[in-house]
């Protein structure tokens, strides 16, 4: 600013030629701390040289082990097989969580009944508590339900991932909320049931929330460890990606596997970020939905 | 939106009352309240009241079976201890099981909650016994049951909708819930080997929690403390920063906006358990940054990010800042894109240069617009396990302490309860949690504009 004041002749033009520059290396240096990490990672999962600890930036020498260890190791942590745990348990939690969801949105935004309102004073109270206080209790009562031994995991993963998401309707109910209310009542005067504009009318002018419901569901289970550890416990066979990363990092661990830690971070990123790059428009869509309404 | 506002006491109202069916209801109606299902069968709504009786069977076996007994171990938790009985016919010691006070809590409030359950079905039933005589009485229709499935896809519609996803919340979210905050009034801890048998004890953990001379009670001030403190920088600086950023992206002359807004989001898409136990690692005493910086001779001692209480803190409010940033650029961009642009250039008229604008104007409009979304952030950021879980792990700790200089009331909960099995102090913890946030929130909401006026900048 100071050096724009000091160049009177050509005033305005200079200054904001001056403020332009700034602006743009700001910009730069704050977008290379951002990336940095990533790339870092990525860097790390092309090296050779073992272990957490290097003394330069750049890999001495690039390797291609650090994935094929994760899919051919597989004595110790079998990242293929969690793997598969993890889509196969994501896929159903998308589907359920996906559902219910909707449902209550839908219901939340267009319907009126006497539970309406109540329901949504719980739910606003129910999101005030740590999500994880209940852990323990849902332990227990996965216990009592006898879901939380052998081929029982992943389906108690499965409900613990999903069963409580209709709470999360506000963000869909604010964008059901911007959808004119004059088409559902055309469609009634027209015959429809509610039924029909529900799966008819909503559904198809709510693609943006679909897909951003259908995304942040499907992530539920990547990201999660926390449940996941707990019902899990040490049945390494039901183990999902994320218990598997947070193990290659530890004490026991961390020599052999930190660079393919990186390579298994590298690999669960690239389907998220891919799927989140091509639904960027839809995110952004679907959460000022939920501010206007 | 006002017309249902103000007629919704109309809308719902209850034309067929159990106290009217109660009063002026005839034999059959009164039956139905021993025998449910009754009432409608006499009307023939056949499928209807079966589904009324095979409730009620179902109920009254539940009852019999199990949760009469459920019940009435509420009050005691139990007593029998696990045994060892000696069996001379295999002559061997065998257990014989005692009394699981943890079990027998769960089961108890599940019996309350399929109680609670209960008595509103057979309030259902009460009433549509009496609307059938109502009906039957004026001799208008009754609906067949055919006709009751119809209706669950049309006026009807939510409770078809709503059955799931309720029934998932009540299980696995409010039910919990209940479970945990009962376990706040008990002795379920390692502490004198309450952790089979438990007993209630009143509030005596609250007042545990809250003495200040007690070692735990001082421990809970210092993390209630750290954990407001942490909340509002987390909150609010996420929030300015995050909305210069996008100011300035989005200004006028700043070239390649999708690209810088590609770079910072570039962020959100990994998963954030993978960005944080990176930044971790890197963030060692022997990680990345500490060898760089000490072989070029920038530092002579490796910097204690996690391991000096002040720079931990410091750490994992600037890396928070690093995950939440990217979230605030999504969120503001559209918004800023929202302001209307007459606003602008009458502020431009008047001579108002950036930072008058942007403190009369941008700011003011997201505040109004964003309230609402900065107490869930708020909300959020005190619940924000992850951060310091997988970053610090509520580190430097004292020795001998509980909890870390970085521990937030939800960390400290999951030390209390994973690694101390202070289950019952944990449950308190996560009581005071929600007592905090609901302060807030109720302020907040109540001091906002968005509150006090609903019409401001529409």
């Amino acid at each position: 600013m100071s050096k724009a004041s000091s160049a009177p002749v050509t005033g305005a033009k200079i200054r904001k030629i001056v403020t332009n520059s700034i602006v743009h290396v700001i910009l730069a240096i704050l977008a290379f701390i951002w990336v940095l990490p990533i790339f870092w990672v990525v860097l790390t999962s092309f090296r050779a040289e073992k272990g957490s600890y290097v003394t330069t930036f750049f890999p001495q020498s690039y390797t291609f082990n650090n994935y094929k260890k994760l899919f051919t190791d597989t004595t110790i942590l079998n990242f293929p097989l969690m793997f598969k745990n993890t889509f196969v348990i994501a896929i159903f939690t998308c589907i359920i969580s996906t559902i219910f969801v909707l449902s209550v949105s839908y219901c939340m935004s267009r319907m009126r009944f006497k539970m309406r309102k109540p329901f949504m004073n719980v739910a606003m109270i129910l999101g005030l508590f740590p999500g994880f206080m209940s852990m323990v209790a849902v332990y227990y009562i996965l216990k009592a339900l006898n879901m939380s031994e052998g081929s029982m995991i992943p389906v108690a993963l499965v409900v613990v991932f999903s069963a409580g998401t209709g709470i999360g309707f506000q963000v869909a109910k604010g964008f059901f909320d911007t959808i004119p209310k004059a088409l559902d009542e055309a469609a009634i005067i027209d015959g429809a049931t509610r039924w029909q504009t529900f799966t008819k009318v909503t559904v198809p002018l709510s693609k943006p929330i679909i897909v951003y419901t259908i995304l942040t569901s499907f992530m539920a289970p990547w990201i999660d460890f926390l449940f996941a550890k707990v019902i899990c416990r040490a049945d390494a066979k039901y183990f999902t990606v994320s218990i598997g990363l947070w193990k290659m990092l530890e004490k026991e661990y961390i020599d052999n596997w930190y660079t393919s830690f990186a390579a298994g971070a590298v690999l669960v990123s690239i389907p998220i970020a891919i799927l989140f790059l091509l639904t960027q428009k839809f995110y952004v869509e679907g959460v000022s939905g939920a501010v206007k309404g | 939106m006002k017309k249902t506002g103000s007629g919704s006491k109309k809308e719902f109202e209850n034309l067929y009352p159990v106290k009217d069916a109660v009063i002026k209801g005839n034999v059959v109606t009164k039956l139905s309240m021993l025998v449910m299902g009754v009432g409608n069968i006499a009307h023939k709504q056949i499928g209807k009241g079966i589904v009324f009786l095979a409730v009620e069977v179902a109920y009254i076996w539940f009852m019999i079976q199990s949760g009469i007994h459920n019940l009435s171990m509420l009050p005691s938790l139990g007593w029998r201890e696990q045994e060892k009985v000696w069996n001379e016919k295999k002559s061997i010691y065998e257990y014989v099981a005692g009394d699981q006070s943890l079990l027998l809590l769960l089961y108890g409030i599940a019996t309350i909650f399929v109680t609670i359950a209960f008595i509103m079905v057979w309030k259902s039933a009460v009433k549509s016994a009496y609307k059938a005589e109502v009906l039957a009485a004026k001799g208008k229709h009754l609906p067949t049951f055919k006709e009751d499935i119809k209706s669950l896809f049309d006026q009807n519609l939510y409770k078809l909708l709503l059955a799931a996803p309720i029934g998932g919340i009540l299980v696995f979210t409010i039910l919990p819930l209940v479970f945990m905050i009962a376990m706040a009034f008990t002795n379920y801890s390692k502490v004198d080997e309450h952790l089979i048998l438990f007993d209630w004890v009143g509030f005596a953990n609250f007042a545990k929690i809250l003495n200040m001379s007690d070692g735990i009670g001082r421990r809970f001030y210092s993390v209630l403390g750290w954990t407001l403190i942490w909340a509002i920088f987390a909150t609010g600086l996420n929030f300015i920063f995050g909305m210069i950023l996008a100011i300035v992206i989005n200004r006028k002359e700043t070239k390649g906006k999708a690209f810088w807004r590609f770079c910072f989001v570039l962020s959100i898409a990994v998963p954030q358990f993978v960005s944080l136990l990176i930044m971790r690692s890197m963030l060692q005493t022997t990680g990345i940054v500490n060898t760089l910086l000490l072989k070029y001779g920038l530092i002579d001692m490796a910097l204690p990010f996690f391991s000096n209480a002040t720079w931990a803190r410091v750490t994992v409010i600037v890396i928070n800042l690093w995950v939440g940033i990217p979230y605030t650029l999504l969120q503001v961009t559209g918004i800023l894109q929202n302001i209307p642009a007459e606003l602008y250039e009458a502020a431009k008229i008047d001579g108002a240069n950036a930072i008058q604008t942007f403190f009369k104007i941008t700011l003011p409009y997201m505040l109004f617009v964003l309230t609402p979304y900065l107490i869930t952030q708020f909300t959020g950021n005190v619940n924000n396990f992850n951060v310091i879980f997988l970053l610090s792990g509520g580190n430097p700790t004292g020795v001998g302490d509980t909890a870390g200089k970085t521990d937030l009331l939800v960390t400290w909960l999951y030390k209390l309860t994973i690694d101390k099995n202070y289950y019952n102090l944990g449950a308190v913890i996560g009581i005071m949690t929600f007592v905090v946030l609901a302060v807030v929130a109720l302020i907040t909401y109540r001091n906002t504009t968005s509150y006090k006026d609903e019409e401001g900048f529409m």
